[in-house]
This record gives C-alpha cells, sequence and structure tokens, in this order.
C-alpha cells in the first residue's frame, strides 16, 4: 500500500509542530524520517495515526484521501504503529493484548481467547519470534515486549507499518535483529516508516531518508551519506560528533562503591551487589539497556533511594544512610534522569530553579528571608555562563526547551564546590547543540579533579564521553573496560555477555 | 514492615543468546499477619482472663420448621474460650515460623485464626447466659447486612476497574433507597421500585461521569460531593415532602422471603441463604455475573485496558471515554438495586441517612477485595458478619457495651485497608481522566 501525506501542519498554540510535510513512503521500502527530539516527527505519525487531527494537509493511502477520526479508522485503513512507549497493557497477556480492540468472541459473548493464541503463534512462527501468548506483558524483556507490539500491529493485516524511535530500548544485538525484521516486512510488501535519530541505524536499514528539522522537511539524504552529513543536515550546521578531552589526570580523591544492594518493593534485586571505585578527574560511565538497574544504582548513590545492603564512601565519608540534604552538602551533584519530574519545578521560574537547593541558609538566605537581589544576579550569571536560551531569568523553566531545561539543572548543580558528579541521561531529549555544551560541561568537571559518574543507555554517549566504561545487566556488573573497548564487546556486554566469553564467541 | 530472605532466583529466562546472569529476587514477606494475629490473640486472652464467665453457653444450628434438625450445643464458654485462644497461639506461632523461613503466610491461616478467635469470642460471651445463639440467624443475618455492602462493592469494581473511582456508593445507595421507597409506594409494586432504583443509582452515576470523565473534574472531590448532595436532597425531600404524605409516599409493600426448594433445607446454611427475598438471589446472580462480564466478554476486557492503560486502549480504535461512561452507569445501576433493599426488603419506609455509612464500606471492600468482584462480595460479607455480631452478643445478653461492638464493622475495614491482607495493587489509570492531546 502506498502512502503519502501532503501538506500536512500541525500547530499547539503558537508553536508549529509540523509546517506543510509532505511525504511518500512506496510498499516495499523502509523510508527514514530522521530528526531530532522535538523536530516534529512524533507528532507527524501521530496524526497519521489518528491521534492527532491535522489542521490542514491531507493523508492518502493509494491515491485515496483518507479522513481519521481516531486510531481505530487508521487501524482499519491498514496503518500499524510500533509505539515508542509501548501500546501493551502490563497486567494483560500477549494474547490479550493482542486481540484487544478487534476480539472475537464465542457463544454467550464469551472471549475467543484460543484464536487470539493461534493468531499469535501463527505471526509469531512466521517471523522467527518466540513469544508465549499467555505469558504476561509486564513480565517480558522490553525486547519481547517491542515484538509484541509488531504482533499487534500485523495481527491487523497493517500494510504501512511506523516504527516511532523503535530502538530506544533496545540492546545493539536486538537493533540488529529489529533491522532483520524490518527487512522481511519489506520483502513483503509493506511500507515502512522508521523514525529514529540515531545515523547509524538509518544508514544500515533506510531506503530513503527524509530529514526534518524544527517541524519542516529540509531535504531528502541517500543512504550512503556519512554520519556527518546527516548530523549536519539533521542540525543545521556542522556538528562535533566527538567529545574533545585529554587523557584523564587522575586524583587522590574518589568514589568508592562496595557491594551495594538495592531491592524494590516486589522484592527483585535491582542492584545486585555492585562495586566499583571513581577517582578524581576520570569520568565512570554507567551502560546498559535501560531498566537494568542503573536508575537505582543512581539514586541510591545519592540518597533517593534506600540501599538495602553495600557502602558507598565518598573520600573515605560513607555516604549511605544520610539523606539527600545530607549527600549534597557533602559535596554530590545530582543531575536527575527526568529533569521534568525530579530536576526542575516546572512553573517555577528560572531564577528559583537555579537555587532550588540553596535556599536554606547564607548567601541565598538570611534569616529566613531570600536574597532575591543576589539570587536574581546569580542567575543572571548563570544564564550567561551555560548559554540558556531563556526570554529571561522570571522565565517558568517549564516553557524552556529540553536541552536548555537540563543546562539550567546542570548550572545549579555545577555552580555549588563538588566533589563528586552523579548524572543520569544527562543529554536524553536534548539537542544536538545543547549535548554539545553539556558534554564539553562533564569534561571540565572531570578536569577540574572531580570523580564523574554518568548513566547513559546510548552506547555513542558511553564510549564519547567515559574514560571507563561499566556495563550492567539485571542488576550485576558485567565488567568494567575503558571506553576504547570495541562497540561489539560492549554490545554483548549488555546483553549480559562478559567480554572474556564474547571475545571468544 | 518487611522482612527480607533471600530465596533461588526465579524469573524469567533471558533472551536467546543471553547468558546464565539471571536477576535475583528476594521474597518480600509481610510479618503484618504474624503482628496482627498475635495482638487480636492477645487481646482475647485478657478479655477471658480479666472477666472470667462461668456457665454453659449454647448455640443452636436449626429453628422448629427445618426438615433436618440439628441439636444445639452446650459447651462450657469459659474452657471453650480457652482452648481456642491456645489453639490461636499455636497458629500465630506457625505463621511467624513461616515468615522467618521467608515464606508467605497462607490465607488459609489467616482465616482459620479468625474462626478461632471468633468462636473464642463467642463462647465467652455467651457463657452462663440463658438464651442461646441463634447461629442460622447469626448467618443469615450477616447476609442480610452485606446485601447493599456488595451491591455497592460490585458497582464500585466496575467502575475502578474502568479507571472511574467511584466515592459516591454511599449516594448511589441512598437514591436508590429513597427512590425505590416513592416509586414502590406510589405504584404498590417492589419490583417498580427496584427499577426505579436502578435508574436513580445510574442517574448519579450519570453525574459522576459528566464530571469527572467529560470534565475532567477530580474523582474524588465530585463523588464527596455528591454523597453531601444525595444526602441533603434525600433528607430535605424526606421532611418535607415524604412525612407529611408517609401513607400514599412512603409506605412500600415489601418482597417477600421465598424458600427455594432443597437448598433451603440444607442444615444451618439453607435457611440462611435460601430463604430470602428475591432481592438477596439477584445479588447471588449479579456476583458471578460481574465476574464474567469482567473478564470474559469483550466488554469486560476493554473495560479494564481501559482503567489500566487508556492511552494504549485509545490506539487500538477503543472509545474511553464512551466505555468509561457505560462502566460508570451500569456499576450506578448495581449500587441503585442495592439500594433499593433498604426500603423494599429491609424495611418499608425510608428514613434519613438510612444507608449509614454503607457505600464507605463498600468502598473498603473494593479495596479489601483487590477490585475483584468476587473477593470484593466476600469482603462485604465480612463487614456485614461484623456488624451482625452486635445483634447476635445483645440477644444473649452479652456484657460488652453495645458501642464498642457498632465500632466493630469500622475496625475491621480500617485493618482490613491497611493491608492486613498483603498487598493488593488497583487499576493503574483508576482516578485518572484521560486526557487526549
Amino acid at each position: 500500500m502506498k502512502l503519502e501525506l501532503r501538506g500536512i501542519t500541525k500547530r499547539f498554540g503558537a508553536l508549529v509542530a509540523n509546517d506543510h510535510i509532505d511525504l511518500r513512503v512506496e510498499p516495499g521500502e523502509i523510508h527514514c524520517l530522521l530528526g531530532e527530539n522535538g523536530a516534529g516527527k512524533s507528532t507527524l505519525m501521530n496524526v497519521l495515526y489518528g491521534l492527532y487531527t491535522a489542521d490542514e494537509g491531507e493523508i492518502l493511502l493509494d491515491d485515496e484521501v483518507q479522513r481519521f477520526t481516531g486510531p481505530g479508522d487508521a487501524m482499519a485503513a491498514g496503518i500499524g504503529m510500533v509505539h515508542q512507549h509501548f501500546m501493551l497493557i502490563p497486567v494483560f497477556t500477549v494474547a490479550e493484548n493482542v486481540m484487544l480492540g478487534h476480539e472475537e468472541t464465542k457463544a454467550a459473548g464469551r472471549l475467543d481467547l484460543d484464536a487470539a493464541r493461534r493468531r499469535v503463534r501463527e505471526i509469531a512462527d512466521r517471523f522467527g519470534f518466540h513469544v508465549d501468548p499467555d505469558a504476561l506483558v509486564e513480565d517480558l524483556p522490553v525486547g519481547v515486549q517491542q515484538r509484541v507490539e509488531i504482533i499487534k500491529a500485523l495481527s491487523r493485516d497493517a500494510r504501512v507499518l511506523v516504527f516511532d524511535e523503535p530502538t530506544a530500548v533496545l540492546t545493539p544485538q536486538e537493533t540488529d535483529e529489529l533491522m532483520a525484521v524490518m527487512r522481511r516486512l519489506k520483502e513483503g510488501g509493506a511500507a515502512i516508516v522508521f523514525i529514529t535519530h540515531k545515523l547509524r541505524e538509518v544508514r544500515e536499514v533506510a531506503d530513503r531518508i527524509t530529514v526534518v528539522r524544527r517541524g519542516r522537511i529540509v531535504g531528502e539524504a541517500s543512504p550512503t551519506s556519512t554520519d556527518a552529513e546527516l548530523a549536519a543536515l539533521m542540525v543545521g550546521r556542522a556538528v562535533e560528533l566527538t567529545v574533545p578531552k585529554e587523557a584523564p589526570r587522575p586524583t587522590a580523591s574518589a568514589l568508592e562503591v562496595r557491594g551495594l544492594e538495592v531491592t524494590d518493593p516486589t522484592g527483585a534485586v535491582v542492584v545486585d551487589d555492585v562495586s566499583f571505585t571513581v577517582r578524581g578527574g576520570e569520568v565512570l560511565v554507567v551502560a546498559g539497556v535501560q531498566g537494568n538497574g542503573q536508575t537505582e544504582l543512581a539514586e541510591a548513590l545519592v540518597g533517593l533511594q534506600p540501599a538495602s545492603g553495600g557502602s558507598v564512601t565518598l573520600d573515605g565519608t560513607e555516604l549511605l544512610g544520610r539523606s539527600v540534604r545530607q549527600v549534597l552538602d557533602a559535596g554530590v551533584g545530582i543531575v536527575p534522569e527526568d529533569r521534568t519530574h525530579d530536576g526542575l519545578v516546572g512553573a517555577f521560574t528560572v531564577a528559583e530553579n537555579l537555587v532550588l537547593d540553596r535556599t536554606d541558609g547564607p548567601p541565598f538566605a538570611r534569616a529566613g528571608q531570600l536574597q532575591l537581589g543576589l539570587r536574581d544576579r546569580f542567575a543572571a550569571e548563570k544564564v550567561e555562563e551555560f548559554d540558556i536560551r531563556t526570554q529571561g531569568i522570571d522565565t517558568p523553566v517549564g516553557r524552556l526547551s529540553g536541552g536548555n531545561q537540563q543546562k539550567v539543572v546542570l548550572a545549579r548543580e555545577l555552580s555549588r564546590d563538588l566533589r563528586l558528579l552523579v548524572a543520569s541521561q544527562p543529554t536524553r531529549g536534548v539537542d544536538v547543540g545543547s549535548i554539545e555544551f553539556i558534554h564539553r560541561r562533564i569534561v571540565e568537571t572531570r578536569d577540574a579533579g572531580v570523580p564523574v559518574v554518568v548513566v547513559s543507555t546510548e552506547l555513542d554517549e558511553a564510549v564519547a564521553l567515559g574514560d571507563r566504561i561499566l556495563v550492567m545487566y539485571r542488576g550485576r556488573v558485567v565488567g568494567v573496560v575503558p571506553a576504547t573497548t570495541p562497540r561489539d564487546v560492549l554490545g554483548l556486554m549488555m546483553a549480559g555477555i562478559p567480554q572474556t566469553e564474547g571475545a571468544s564467541a | 514492615m518487611t522482612t527480607l530472605a533471600p530465596t533461588p532466583s526465579s524469573s524469567p529466562a533471558p533472551q536467546e543468546g543471553a547468558t546464565a546472569v539471571v536477576a535475583r529476587h528476594v521474597a518480600v514477606v509481610s510479618r503484618k499477619a504474624v503482628v496482627a494475629s498475635g495482638v487480636l490473640t492477645l487481646l482475647l486472652a485478657l478479655l477471658v482472663a480479666l472477666a472470667p464467665h462461668a456457665g454453659l453457653a449454647r448455640f443452636r444450628f436449626s429453628s422448629e420448621t427445618d426438615l433436618f434438625r440439628i441439636p444445639s450445643v452446650a459447651v462450657p464458654g469459659q474452657t471453650v474460650a480457652w482452648v481456642c485462644v491456645v489453639l490461636a497461639v499455636l497458629v500465630t506461632a506457625g505463621m511467624a515460623l513461616l515468615v522467618r523461613a521467608g515464606r508467605r503466610v497462607p490465607v488459609v491461616l489467616s482465616a482459620l485464626l479468625a474462626v478461632l478467635l471468633v468462636v473464642g469470642f463467642l463462647a465467652w460471651a455467651g457463657a452462663g447466659s440463658d438464651r442461646d445463639f441463634p447461629v442460622v440467624r447469626l448467618v443469615g443475618g450477616s447476609v442480610l447486612l452485606a446485601v447493599p455492602i456488595v451491591f455497592g462493592a460490585l458497582g464500585g469494581v466496575l467502575g475502578e476497574r474502568a479507571g472511574v473511582v467511584n466515592i459516591a456508593i454511599e449516594a448511589q445507595l441512598l437514591a436508590g433507597a429513597f427512590t425505590a421507597a416513592v416509586v414502590g409506594s406510589l405504584t404498590d409494586s417492589p419490583w417498580a421500585g427496584l427499577l426505579a432504583a436502578v435508574l436513580a443509582g445510574a442517574l448519579v452515576a450519570l453525574v459522576l461521569g459528566l464530571f469527572t470523565i467529560t470534565y475532567k473534574v477530580d474523582q474524588v472531590i465530585v463523588g464527596v460531593v455528591l454523597n453531601v448532595l444525595v444526602i441533603g436532597l434525600t433528607s430535605f425531600l424526606y421532611s418535607q415532602v415524604l412525612v407529611p404524605s408517609a401513607d400514599r409516599l412512603n409506605s412500600t409493600t415489601r418482597f417477600p422471603p421465598v424458600a427455594v426448594p432443597l437448598l433451603s433445607e440444607v442444615p444451618v446454611l439453607g435457611p440462611a441463604l435460601f430463604r430470602q427475598s428475591v432481592v438477596v438471589y439477584l445479588m447471588y446472580l449479579a456476583v458471578p455475573a460481574v465476574w464474567f462480564a469482567l473478564y470474559r466478554t469483550r466488554w469486560g476486557l476493554r473495560l479494564r485496558a481501559v482503567g489500566e492503560h487508556p492511552k494504549a486502549a485509545d490506539t487500538v480504535g477503543i472509545k474511553v471515554q464512551r466505555t468509561r461512561y457505560v462502566a460508570v452507569l451500569v456499576a450506578g445501576g448495581i449500587v441503585g438495586l442495592g439500594g433499593a433493599f433498604y426500603t423494599v426488603v429491609s424495611v418499608s419506609s425510608f428514613g434519613k441517612e438510612m444507608t449509614a455509612g454503607a457505600g464507605f464500606i463498600a468502598l473498603a471492600a473494593v479495596i479489601f477485595g483487590k477490585w475483584d468482584p468476587v473477593r470484593a462480595a466476600l469482603a462485604a460479607l465480612l463487614f456485614g458478619a461484623a456488624s451482625n455480631l452486635e445483634g447476635a452478643l445483645s440477644i444473649v445478653g452479652a456484657p460488652v457495651p453495645s458501642q464498642f461492638m457498632l465500632m466493630l464493622p469500622y475496625v475491621v475495614t480500617v485493618l482490613a485497608v491497611a493491608g492486613l491482607v498483603g498487598r493488593s495493587r488497583g487499576p493503574a489509570a483508576s482516578g485518572q481522566p484521560y486526557v487526549k492531546e
């Protein structure tokens, strides 16, 4: 089935998320939509899928204009979508998820689960997936959950398949498998739209590439383009893809983690006997596929989650068992994983957020009174220093872009005298320009002799930023390796295969 | 209060190609059951020791009209109470050993303990009394008191499973009771009253739905406001309209009890459960019917999907708002039916605030029953039994101040909701309006 979008425009208030976008996807073709976070790719696909209504423009399938009032219409027309955040019901089984919305019934209105199981098995067999139709979705690894999403789309005979950032949660090996599945679908005659911001994946699998920037199509690229060319097209200027940094100069200061263990309320050991040391002047990147305990590790380090065992010492002082306030006072800087949730108060101004953790004493508070003048001078200084693009220090921080919000967090944390910096996913949802800046500041912090722990699920970032890389899998340390380790070895480690075995395999 | 104990790992095997690295699990064992059992056993022991009662406690199991008669049993109350205390101590010790070994406490043990404590308490309370405990009436009375709570809980389960917290169960019960009284009196037909109650419950639900689903007002606030509104409205109409013309507007013909052939002749349970009115039989049908609808039909699957992850439901073409409306309306109708019980079965006239908080107990039963219709109904029965104990004790003239017994159902509610039965996880999107961007 041929998909064509003509002049799609979608506005949210003053923001034009999609500006007259034209796109054609032929059957048997993988069409890649490349663009930064916030470029409007997902908005476009949500329009296509009937989740949003376009303000202008039309959608054509095999040259027929479609009117979608909801996802049901889009699905009936043959459009399937594998969502970035899986649209699966965690407490339902695979079969129930696949049948939902087009259930077959037996006498007395009983659900025909057997039919759904057969359907799951049949599609799974066709693609060599190993999926148990009766498994609860929440018990499945993310890679398998994604396959359930694919099965769901195929079970409705989708002829146009949209993959929205499908590789964000996958190991490199799982990504390769997904690419193979996409190729097989393509050979079966499906029209595939592949949305991503990862350059390597694009070049590997795309037949055609359309680059989106700030809601507009800025050009087509051929799959033979280099990373640098694609990045320049995506960002609109030449981009430094590597982080310039010198060899680390270790200092005496150090963070020592011994046998750290964190247990979640259900009894799962999410951080299992983790030990490592980070010297001052060194960046240790904690890598791994999302959900393998990195979040909990970072939160336990700074006291946001109680540890059930082990020790964390910074220059010989124990950090475990202290309150977050005490950990902050010990000189620990925290860049939390979810800045809008944990890092900032969205309705507070830039200035207020910049002193959020320093309002209980001098210099920003005296005799219980906030020193507003001092605060504003400080804020203006930091806005300048960190190149925070804002209309003013009185703008609510929630109105800033992701990259600028992250700079506010970073500015706040780096403006104290640090003895340790823990940064979780510092560049998630951040534009390329800000990524460069954030990386540079993290390296500067390292060069000032501070131990730095960065949690990242992006292999590129881990390799670019880290001096050493610690790979976690299912709560455990698979290994700590130099950043020069080959990518395929790192990829295997992220799937739980230690370096030596990986090398011999 | 939890304790951690290591157990062998038990997690799904990693994907193909992965290694022997398997996530470790430790069992999280709650000590709550042990602590609560210990405290309750101790209380009973103190009661029996500090206020000993001499004499026999008599339990009557059948009435004169029964086909099969079981002779009454007379036991030395104090001795039986002590035996129960000793057994309860043993059961508690067993629970403690299980927890230390890192195992879960089976529900059977908790239930056994509850039975021991109740029997011990009754034996102590009834000792030396010249009346005997009518066990049949004890069971039957529990069922009767539980009827509105069961209907309320079923409505609550349906609403929450679809993502709408129904705090307004009380309002729906009261509206049902009021409407059934008026319509039942005017038409002189309890059936008409019953039907009107269903509509009244659904009408309150419609208001709830309008504000929470369409206008996305906080569900708890709307629920509370509806409760206050309906209490005020029915009280006003009662004193201004019903009282002046009580004969015409507020005296219903009640449903007579109907004995089910055979079943009603089963000893003890038969007369208690199967010589009831049609509303009670409707309850027996409603519980499995709601269970079936929720777990075995397309409607139920979609309803649960909407309550767990409305956006996912939307992306497969399910109309979230419509599904929620239907669920809330059906739930309201069921609760309204329960409200009719007050005025066409229990008594034959409406009284101010006659539901007396049953709607809130039903809300607790929803949580206690872990959002499952069958469990919630059983929880409602438990609350009914707790309420009924007060009546039973006053029959034998037990030396317990009735105010204490009146508190019992609420104490049971608090303990139950505090998680004595283990952790309960509600529908993920319960209480959250679905906002489509």
